[in-house]
């Protein structure tokens, strides 16, 4: 089916728009602080930015319902701000201090939260596919109806563990939303000269899985597609594929220079489809805020950074013992 | 408030790099996602994008400057009207990254990660009034899955052929009856997914039974082995793990040459994260089997398929289990030690048997358990007999033998008489013709021939 357009803009509430406003806002300005916080060698190693994917996350979780799972890749931090973890917890564990998710033992990567429901943070691309599908195979094997949002690129898309997850999943009739975060870029090599079919929702008709591809860049269209998964899913009609079609503004990772697209291609998309800024729009035209209403909630976001940034430097290093834990469990982990 | 513009870390190696060109002039009026300049890091030369808004107050260093260190100031970002002479010291300060922590004690030793025993503990698996049955490991293995199935809802068993087929070696036999579609449940040739998808329902509260129709085909799931199943509950900070087992017969069957003979055992052994059982007898078998299923980590559980077919006595009792890193005294002896396990197992105590008619007392030890590995008892013998010889069916580089002779000499140097030998496979990949076969694996011959050498026989 074709890309549906947003939810008729009328229909939408003040407290709703300025809800994804408020939450896309967060990442960006936290993704822009752990950028700078990257640039003074306080984060080390890899560190993937979500800034112009904001939308798909945000809109997703709009969708999702209480005790619903989510597992994406290494370019983790929007998830879990959007699903609610705090940012002092996701910040110092990007610092690899002991106040961070995993104590600082994770890393930008790798991260977690069992009350969140948050499953990772996983470093191998196309890992969290399975992953997530086993999540949805235990909620279906225990008998509730929670469902397992599955994020992965679109370069995870051409991985062979997808397609025997599509298999088991659809067979299984397995709770999972598989949401392809389609970019345009696998790190430095376009869908066009990675992918001969490049709609890579269709790729779910040889599996009998439904799907559709929705434009990544506008929240409202996010969240109704996702909508439509969830009901989908939760009624028990097995997996759903969102194809999301965003775009990030920086390089693959910090220490790429994005020499494989033009300045003006990035620049386009800022002016024209930045998620944030429609949404701006239609809170400024529809008069449901002023702008002085979105200046005080740029200056309580940016708070809320910087003391994420504070928490992120002055909590300290794990202690060395840290080294030696976590490596066995002494006890079975249970369900939150 | 006038903020410094510092020198980015562009890479993750990156030191120092070249200021290849300023985009914007003092006075000019940036924006965030701005591009200030061009740096040359150790990789590439990148663009430096602003991250607050404000106006270039002053340049501090010239384009073309090469060998501008992380963090240094590289210029002044004012707001609107205010001087660049406002700019406070401190700002340097602040942006300086956290000092070295100050001392602290220093880690703990080890021993933490790999719980072994600090004595040997050589109390009998089963007490000596407890009637026995003889069983095959095939019974065993399956009798230990199905009490714990019994015991816990929350433990599945999947794999390929494990349901209506009843088992390509036939150890699923009668579950899918008893337990259902539901707990015993046929997969796709997709051990990559199947793997991953049981590791996903650990995460998830689940206790996965994950059966590989051999070790061979989980070099395609091993990603999920190690990445997935170990590390999760390290990189979670012990947030969540994954509680499951994956096991399927390992090492040489018979005439199926290259591709479906390795022996993995060094392999996972190798992975902190990962418990690793190679069971030889059927007793070993179950009650190892039952501690795997209910350990809260991932199990690697390394059977073998020449010995699915054997029997051995098991002990009649409601629960029966066996501790991991517990090895097994199987023959006392005096003149040598032999360390082996699994399959391993059938050489060594053959090897003693021959040794004892030539009047040289052999004591066999059966790991059992790899990871945790009981080196308490390895030690303990090799203090009284002085001599060792480890046995083991997988190559010679990088051998589970080759592991214990470094704890041997580390821990034991003083008691040796003799070089320990490391009888292993041949270093070649699994012939197919029946002859070649024989010579690919161990003999008993090799192992008589080792223990003679290290006894000066």
């Amino acid at each position: 089916m074709p890309p549906k357009q947003a939810a008729a803009k009328s229909n939408v509430s003040a407290e709703e728009l300025l809800g994804h406003y408020r939450e896309m806002l967060l990442i960006r300005r936290f993704e822009e602080k752990a950028g700078q916080l990257y640039g003074m060698g306080l984060i080390g190693g890899f560190c993937h930015l979500y800034i112009g994917q904001e939308a798909v996350v945000v809109g997703l979780e709009a969708a999702a319902g209480e005790g619903d799972k989510r597992v994406t890749s290494y370019r983790d931090h929007g998830h879990m701000l959007a699903c609610g973890m705090d940012p002092k917890g996701i910040m110092a564990e990007l610092t690899g201090r002991e106040g961070g998710f995993s104590k600082g033992k994770g890393g930008s990567m790798h991260m977690f939260s069992k009350e969140k429901h948050f499953y990772g943070g996983h470093g191998i691309v196309g890992a969290q596919v399975p992953l997530g599908a086993g999540l949805a195979f235990a909620d279906k094997y225990k008998g509730n109806d929670r469902v397992t949002f599955a994020y992965f690129g679109d370069g995870a898309a051409n991985q062979g563990q997808v397609y025997e997850t599509y298999n088991m999943a659809q067979l299984w009739d397995l709770p999972v939303i598989f949401v392809i975060e389609n970019n345009g870029y696998a790190m430095g090599t376009s869908v066009v000269r990675s992918t001969k079919s490049p709609s890579l929702w269709e790729r779910g008709a040889a599996y009998g899985i439904k799907g559709e591809e929705v434009d990544g860049m506008n929240v409202l269209a996010v969240k109704e597609a996702g909508e439509r998964a969830v009901a989908h899913c939760r009624s028990g009609k097995g997996p759903y594929i969102l194809e999301v079609k965003t775009y990030r503004y920086r390089g693959h990772s910090m220490s790429d220079p994005a020499k494989y697209r033009t300045r003006d291609e990035v620049q386009k998309m800022r002016d024209e489809r930045d998620p944030i800024e429609q949404v701006r729009d239609m809170l400024l035209t529809g008069k449901h805020a002023t702008d002085d209403d979105l200046k005080a909630i740029d200056k309580e976001i940016k708070a809320v950074v910087n003391e994420a940034a504070e928490f992120s430097k002055e909590s300290p290093e794990p202690h060395l013992d840290e080294l030696w834990t976590d490596i066995y469990a002494t006890e079975i982990p249970q369900e939150a | 408030m006038a903020t410094e513009i510092l020198m980015p870390a562009l890479s993750p190696t990156m030191e120092e790099g070249t200021l290849a060109k300023w985009l914007v002039k003092e006075g000019d009026k940036v924006s965030s996602g701005d591009i200030l300049a061009e740096i040359e890091t150790d990789k590439a030369t990148m663009e430096f994008e602003a991250v607050d808004e404000g106006v270039i107050g002053k340049i501090l260093i010239a384009e073309g400057t090469e060998g501008v260190k992380v963090n240094t100031a590289i210029a002044v970002l004012v707001e609107e009207g205010e001087s660049v002479d406002e700019v406070p010291d401190q700002a340097r300060d602040a942006a300086t990254p956290a000092s070295e922590p100050g001392p602290q004690p220093s880690a703990k030793a080890p021993a933490a990660a790999k719980p072994a025993a600090a004595v040997a503990d050589t109390t009998p698996d089963w007490a000596a009034d407890v009637e026995v049955r003889k069983t095959t490991v095939r019974e065993a293995l399956r009798d230990a899955m199905a009490e714990e199935m019994r015991r816990d809802d929350s433990v599945f068993l999947m794999g390929e052929e494990v349901a209506e087929y009843q088992g390509a070696y036939k150890i699923s036999q009668g579950l899918l009856d008893e337990f259902g579609a539901k707990r015993v449940i046929d997969t796709p040739i997709t051990e990559h997914g199947f793997a991953g998808i049981a590791t996903g329902a650990a995460f998830g509260g689940l206790k996965p039974i994950v059966e590989f129709m051999t070790f061979n085909f989980a070099m395609q799931a091993i990603d999920h082995i190690i990445n997935s199943a170990a590390k999760t509950l390290y990189m979670s900070g012990g947030q969540m793990g994954a509680p499951m087992v994956f096991r399927g017969p390992n090492g040489a069957a018979a005439r199926v040459g290259a591709q479906h003979s390795q022996d993995y055992a060094a392999w996972y052994m190798q992975i902190p994260g990962l418990k690793v059982v190679m069971p030889y007898s059927a007793a070993d078998a179950k009650g190892l089997m039952k501690t795997a299923i209910r350990d809260p980590n991932p199990v690697i559980f390394l059977e073998n398929e020449i010995l699915y077919g054997k029997s051995f006595d098991v002990p009649i009792m409601d629960d029966f289990t066996i501790p991991f890193g517990k090895a097994k005294i199987e023959r006392a002896g005096d003149d040598v030690t032999i360390v082996s396990f699994g399959i391993g197992m059938t050489y060594a105590l053959a090897a003693a048997e021959k040794l004892a008619e030539e009047g040289i007392s052999a004591e066999v030890i059966n790991l059992r358990t790899l990871r945790p590995m009981d080196t308490e008892t390895i030690l303990a013998s090799v203090r009284k007999t002085n001599r060792c010889v480890t046995v083991e069916e997988g190559w010679p580089q990088g051998s589970v033998g080759s592991y214990i002779s470094s704890v041997i000499m580390q821990q034991a140097f003083d008691y040796l008489d003799a070089p320990v030998i490391n009888c292993t496979g041949k270093d070649v990949p699994m012939p197919y013709a029946a002859n070649l076969e024989k010579h690919a694996l161990l003999t008993v011959d090799e192992v008589v021939a080792a223990c003679k050498h290290v006894t000066y026989r």
